[in-house]
């Protein structure tokens, strides 16, 4: 186990904005190469076999790049991003079942991004990630068999004992900003 | 109604949240949720957050080698103008949220109401899966007939509120309940009541007929 540094997070980042900005090919490779063996292995986790999966790495990478132009780092870090497209095809694509999504916000890149914003997200989420692997050995295996699709909502435990208020948090005000910019 | 609202005061559970974040709830209860999420703020922020410790999960599973020409097929993929399938549901006009009006095929005016007797309505929503999910229409001051539960039921409001035994729920509020609930929603006097229900088990009426009725109208 290693945590994953802001630092890291936020060259993820770079290369993510180059290549919904620059259409940058070469970004795109390198963030193939460290996230498609990890998104290959969370679907084999999930239930998929070898070839399904290495199927599904491609679909959520040519996903990523189409989607890059709705990558917003002040409201999600790139792994969470990556996360969310892989469990959308695990649905679409091994599940087959459709998937309701809320409504989406207006929120896309804003003209003028906010660096510490985009910046304090990918620290609430190194903190997430340390405060994930410092849970009791049983609960964090409980969480990641909820996230690998091993457990029902009803079998999903009330108390998670991970601190999310902070994050959540963070979301929120980015959230109260959105709509007062909308009015 | 509003297409945000800030006087919400029952939301969804953390299991259900994080159900729909790893994305193994049955459609029908997704649909509650995504609905229930675009009117709601606060379990927007906290679905992203179990969106992340999704990520984390990710991040720390290990790794699986790719074959050689992945990237290639990939690019090539790009190429083709595959993956770009799926745009994003942008706000919509209308009373009802977007991802309902993909279910019902419309706002309000489309919904195809059916009598289920004592004065309510229903439309059956088409999902996959082992739950099923309506909307629900109760005339101001009704009452839906007493019924207890197997499985859980998510009831949002969407106009108009309704009392039961626990609580007011008012629109946006979502009502979580477990089988230990023997309740009698009754629809507030003044606007009609229109609700989405979710159930992953039949319901269970308690007096005969409407039992037998439950038959036929498939609650």
């Amino acid at each position: 186990m290693t945590t994953t540094e802001t630092s890291t997070r936020m060259a993820w980042v770079a290369q993510l904005e180059a290549v919904r900005d620059q259409r940058d090919q070469r970004a795109f490779g390198e963030i193939f190469q460290y996230f498609a063996p990890r998104v290959k292995s969370f679907l084999m986790k999930s239930g998929a076999p070898a070839d399904v999966a290495e199927e599904c790495v491609q679909e959520v990478m040519a996903t990523l790049w189409n989607k890059a132009q709705l990558f917003d780092p002040a409201k999600a870090s790139v792994s969470t991003w990556i996360f969310t497209i892989a469990r959308n095809k695990r649905i679409d694509l091994i599940r087959k079942q459709r998937r309701p999504e809320p409504e989406d916000l207006p929120w896309g890149p804003e003209s003028d991004p906010e660096q510490e914003d985009a910046l304090a997200l990918q620290q609430e989420t190194e903190q997430l990630g340390r405060a994930l692997q410092a849970l009791p050995e049983k609960q964090r295996k409980l969480i990641e068999r909820a996230y690998f699709g091993e457990l029902s909502h009803s079998e999903i435990a009330a108390e998670t004992g991970l601190p999310l208020g902070t994050i959540k948090s963070r979301i929120r005000l980015a959230l109260e900003r959105l709509r007062h910019n909308m009015k | 109604m509003k297409k945000t609202m800030s006087n919400i005061n029952h939301h969804l559970t953390d299991a259900l949240l994080m159900g729909y974040s790893a994305g193994t709830l049955p459609e029908a209860f997704s649909l509650v949720v995504a609905t229930h999420v675009s009117l709601c703020d606060e379990c927007r922020a906290r679905l992203a957050a179990l969106d992340a410790v999704g990520g984390e999960v990710m991040l720390d599973c290990g790794q699986e080698a790719v074959s050689a020409d992945c990237l290639a097929a990939t690019l090539a993929m790009i190429a083709d103008g595959k993956g770009r399938e799926d745009a994003p549901k942008a706000r919509r006009k209308g009373a009802l949220p977007a991802p309902l009006q993909d279910y019902v095929g419309g706002d309000l005016d489309a919904i195809r109401w059916r009598k289920v007797g004592g004065g309510v309505r229903q439309m059956v929503l088409r999902t996959a899966g082992d739950a099923s999910v309506r909307l629900l229409h109760i005339p101001a001051g009704q009452a839906v007939p007493d019924h207890g539960h197997r499985g859980t039921e998510l009831t949002l409001v969407l106009q108009g509120a309704f009392r039961d035994e626990t609580d007011r729920f008012g629109v946006g509020d979502v009502e979580v309940a477990d089988e230990d609930l023997n309740h009698k929603p009754i629809a507030e006097a003044g606007a009609d009541c229109i609700c989405l229900a979710a159930t992953d088990a039949p319901l269970r009426f308690n007096a005969f007929v409407p039992r037998m009725a439950q038959r036929f109208i498939g609650i």
